[in-house]
């Protein structure tokens, strides 16, 4: 079957016509890009301060993990390298013996710095161990205690206090997951095709809560609480305190910025 | 009668050619900065950047290239209403490029980070 000359000749026309036009719009639109650093502001204003304490964690979870000796190690050399803050090297405050503490009352005998007691509220008692969120209800009245941070505070020279909770536990979930998998043709190419199989997967959930005080007044200037969830093929033996590291790393971009202005990069099209 | 409607369709035709020319003309005048501003911004020069594509705004307002990249401009320099103002302009004035679509989608995941910033600052 062959066309016409006449249809043959308009096609060529056409195809001619269409080639000058994207040409031409080519030339028209020209873009370029080019990329871009967003300064994100912070999240606190910490002018008023020139320290940071980062006092330690009430944690708990997976016991082959410090989760909170592991935290204060890790907050504290990112605030040294990534934050004009002067970072207090103290040990971590026994936190949940605090807590106890100011559970039972004044006439308690305990620390010094445990001088107020906090609002647990009645028939809330004090986990064995914390294995889980739920175990932790019973400690947040610490963080609102207001005279135990004004006097660390004052301990410390009145810096910026960090506190809160972690917790870092095992976590396995079974079900249908999506996979690449390399496939080879009869000729030997190679093409990668996403596959759904069934996998049984074990793996960690962190859940951190981030408290900020003002060590002036002892009162909660900021808080917030993230989750985090990595799970692993039950044949890959990833060991807990990695896991820990790289959920960690998810979490630090905004704590750092709820402390200094970060920048984030990205790229954008300038056009003519 | 016919002659009335024939000067009246000359002087229609006349007045839009000269509308024409002149757009023409203020899309002539602002390209330079546009495209000065665009060299500048290459070389983080984002002031002068935003000096050039705001005066290439002003010369011609109906060029959507130079809200787009005026919104660049201020992204980068941390002042985003101004940079949301500028790409909703740059769209309004070309609704179907995808180029200023995409760039004002990019701009509003950050811009809706930075609001949640400043209203946790406050708690």
């Amino acid at each position: 079957m062959t066309a016409p000359n006449g249809t043959r000749a308009l096609r060529g026309v056409s195809l001619a016509l269409a080639g000058a036009t994207l040409a031409a719009a080519a030339a028209c639109t020209s873009i370029y890009e080019v990329p871009i650093d967003t300064p994100i502001q912070a999240k606190l204003d910490v002018t008023p301060f020139s320290r940071v304490h980062v006092v330690g964690f009430i944690s708990g979870g997976a016991e082959d993990v410090d989760a909170n000796m592991e935290t204060v190690r890790l907050l504290r050399s990112q605030l040294r390298t990534k934050s004009r803050l002067r970072v207090i090297e103290a040990d971590p405050l026994p936190l949940q013996q605090v807590a106890r503490d100011q559970a039972k009352g004044p006439a308690t005998p305990g620390r010094d710095a445990a001088p107020a007691q906090a609002d647990v509220p009645a028939g809330m008692a004090f986990p064995e161990k914390i294995l889980d969120e739920k175990d932790l209800e019973a400690y947040e009245p610490l963080f609102a205690n207001a005279a135990y941070w004004k006097k660390i505070g004052e301990e410390f020279q009145q810096p910026l206090i960090v506190t809160g909770t972690v917790i870092f536990r095992p976590h396995q979930a079974s079900g249908i997951v999506t996979q690449e998998r390399e496939v080879y043709d009869n000729f030997g190419r190679r093409t990668v095709v996403p596959m759904r199989v069934y996998m049984e997967r074990k793996g960690y959930i962190l859940r951190p809560k981030l408290v900020f005080i003002d060590g002036r007044t002892g009162a909660v200037l900021y808080q917030e609480s993230y989750r985090e969830e990595r799970l692993y093929p039950t044949q890959q033996n990833v060991p807990a305190l990695s896991s820990f590291f790289e959920q960690m790393d998810a979490v630090l971009p905004s704590f750092l910025n709820t402390l200094s202005t970060t920048r984030v990069r990205g790229s954008r099209t300038m056009l003519k | 009668m016919i002659t009335t409607r024939s000067l009246m369709l000359a002087l229609t035709l006349v007045v839009s050619a000269s509308a024409v020319a002149t757009a023409q003309d203020a899309r002539k005048q602002a390209r330079p900065q546009v495209e000065f501003g665009i060299t500048v911004a290459q070389r983080g020069l984002w002031q002068e950047a935003v000096f050039r594509w705001e005066r290439a705004a002003e010369i011609d307002p109906t060029y959507a290239a130079a809200f787009n990249n005026l919104g660049i401009a201020y992204e980068q320099l941390g002042k985003f209403e101004q940079a949301g103002k500028a790409y909703e302009k740059a769209l309004e004035l070309e609704p179907q490029n995808l180029s200023i679509q995409q760039n004002f989608d990019l701009f509003k995941e950050i811009n809706d980070r930075a609001k949640r910033n400043t209203s946790s600052s406050g708690s």
